[in-house]
């Protein structure tokens, strides 16, 4: 692999999004490990810039760290203690089988595209920009259905949660 | 290659300097500038800020160190510098520290994707407008950072109240940003700034204008919704533990986030560098800019001044109940109305090269539904507020006057 700009920064976005999620899984303190996450979605949104999609690298900041990770920094505040855990998860075999598993259907949904009988092509041909993402949301014969199943499951859960969280008597 | 290597680069490599050379010291010195003014500008910030602050109270203001008191904010600065670094013993201590970094980078960030000229800009993201309110989302896990690192818990309270107020009104916030976005058919802020050639778009929609005003005084902070130095309720919220220069970064970025809101503001909605005798020099196009961004500043300024602050509950309400829906129903109504607009042939296709002769029937037709709008929700808080003070003169105590009392 030449050095460039781009081995370098994938060098570095997987730095951060790998030693993120050994930082998660390893600190005895709740808060760092959600700092840790954030470290984690960061590289990734990393990853999204080197891919040419800048878009979904600002919803990745925006959503993951912006959002989802703030919101667990709230529950992580409602546990009971949020340093110095001391339980540990003993389920070694059952966790050990489920990552092995998780593991080989990576490698080879990953190497068999690449190295098949049938290799696809690695560099896209074309950039899509940001307006084609857009388009190919609303189009016909693009991805309107999932795109509206989507927004009316998230309405769904948001109305759900409302719902639940309100007060019985008012 | 070529592409990128243009202005200084270009004069470099003209005069004989090898072209990466060129290239990265061009870059550096972008680098340096982008993320320098800003830095400079913080501390004419300050002087300014208690200026007019200072009049407007009727008090003079910092007036013994130079001339105006011009120095003050440098004696301030090396009082912060000098005094000393506390870090509670019972802190997270890396957190406690990385907090103000966030919370100051967080800020300095949103310069990259500010236009300052139509040449001069750090980048054009494509999606300039995203990048800004992904970045803003920054500053919201830097508070949350600091309240919990500082193991205290008004800290840690003050942190959850500040948190809740920026997560929410970051919705109506958003929503107000889409209407130049969709406005301009592009998120790239180059972009914004050129498709106001015909109108600013602050004519177009006054009230996503208003929108996103009322949202950015909140998200920096400012009264009336001053949460985040609540003296009287909390000591002095999420950052009670910081001192010296840590405690100057928080303090540097809220100040700098105003006026950077200022400039965002005159870039999405009054047309940036848009005005008379902008193209004979990017100078002139720079002056503009900073004038408005000024102007807008200085409005912030005066209503931080002017008005109380609000409890945390009303400011609740007033996000939640108002501002959300209104800014989705405005956005809701000014898309429908572009696109018919759109297809009846009345209104440009692409703003980026409509005129004013172009713009004028769908400014019309934006400007009379914003204006049924502003009538209809004046009408009902009219008869909000008079319902509430009949019930007050009648005895029966409104739900809110009730929690106010104490009941």
């Amino acid at each position: 692999m030449e050095l460039n700009a781009v081995s370098i920064g994938f060098f570095v976005f997987s730095i951060l999004t790998l030693g993120g999620a050994l930082g998660v899984v390893t600190t005895r303190n709740l808060f760092q490990g959600t700092i840790w996450l954030m470290v984690s979605l960061f590289g990734v949104a990393g990853y999204f810039v080197l891919l040419s999609a800048p878009f979904l690298a600002a919803v990745q900041v925006l959503v993951y760290i912006g959002a989802i990770a703030i919101l667990i920094t709230f529950a992580v505040m409602l546990t009971r203690s949020v340093t110095r855990i001391k339980e540990r998860y003993i389920r070694t075999i059952p966790s050990f089988l489920a990552s092995l598993a998780l593991f080989l259907a990576l490698l080879f949904g990953i190497t068999v595209p690449i190295f098949g009988d049938y290799p696809a092509e690695l560099t896209p041909t074309e950039v899509m920009t940001t307006r084609d993402l857009g388009i190919a949301l609303v189009e016909g014969n693009g991805y309107v259905l999932p795109f509206l199943l989507a927004s009316v499951l998230l309405t769904a859960a948001m109305i759900g949660a409302i719902f639940i969280a309100r007060d019985e008597d008012s | 290659m070529d592409e990128l290597c243009t202005g200084l680069c270009k004069l470099m490599v003209e005069s004989g300097a090898d072209p990466g050379l060129a290239q990265f010291v061009s870059l550096l010195v972008g680098v340096l500038l982008v993320s320098g003014v800003p830095l400079l500008t913080v501390i004419i910030l300050i002087w300014v800020e208690r200026k007019v602050a200072a009049r407007i109270q009727d008090r003079i203001g910092p007036n013994r160190v130079g001339p105006l008191g011009l120095m003050q904010t440098f004696a301030d600065l090396l009082k912060l510098l000098g005094k000393e670094d506390i870090t509670p013993s019972s802190a997270d201590r890396v957190l406690y520290n990385a907090a103000p970094l966030i919370s100051f980078a967080s800020v300095v960030l949103i310069w990259v994707v500010v236009p300052f000229t139509p040449f001069h800009f750090g980048v054009d993201l494509e999606i300039g407008a995203l990048y800004f309110v992904a970045i803003a989302s920054l500053g919201t896990l830097a508070i949350m950072t600091a309240g919990w690192a500082s193991n205290n818990k008004y800290a840690l309270l003050g942190a959850f109240r500040v948190v809740a107020l920026l997560v929410s009104y970051e919705v109506p916030l958003v929503f107000a940003l889409l209407v130049p976005v969709m406005l301009a058919g592009s998120m790239s802020m180059l972009d914004i700034v050129n498709a106001q050639a015909g109108m600013w778009f602050v004519v177009l929609s006054p009230l996503a204008f208003a929108i996103f005003y009322i949202s950015s005084q909140a998200e920096t902070g400012r009264a009336p919704f001053d949460l985040i130095e609540a003296e009287s309720e909390l000591v002095a919220g999420f950052n009670i533990e910081y001192s010296g220069m840590k405690f100057g970064m928080f303090f540097a970025a809220e100040f700098l986030h105003v006026f950077t809101n200022g400039i965002l503001m005159a870039l999405l909605f009054f047309g940036g560098w848009m005005g008379p005798l902008y193209y004979e020099s990017p100078l002139i196009a720079f002056a503009w800019l900073g004038l408005k961004g000024s102007l807008i500043y200085l409005t912030t300024l005066w209503l931080r001044n002017t008005v109380p602050r609000l409890r945390i509950d009303q400011i609740m309400a007033f996000n939640w109940k108002f501002l959300v829906p209104l800014s989705i129903v405005n956005l809701i109504l000014l898309s429908a109305a572009l696109k018919i607009l759109q297809e009846l042939g009345i209104a440009p296709r692409d703003m980026l090269s409509a005129s004013f002769a172009d713009v004028l029937p769908t400014t019309v037709v934006m400007l009379l539904i914003n204006l049924v709008m502003v009538v209809y929700l004046l009408g009902i808080l009219r008869k909000r507020g008079r319902d509430a003070r009949r019930d007050a003169r009648a005895g029966l105590q409104h739900p809110l006057a009730a929690s106010a009392a104490g009941d």
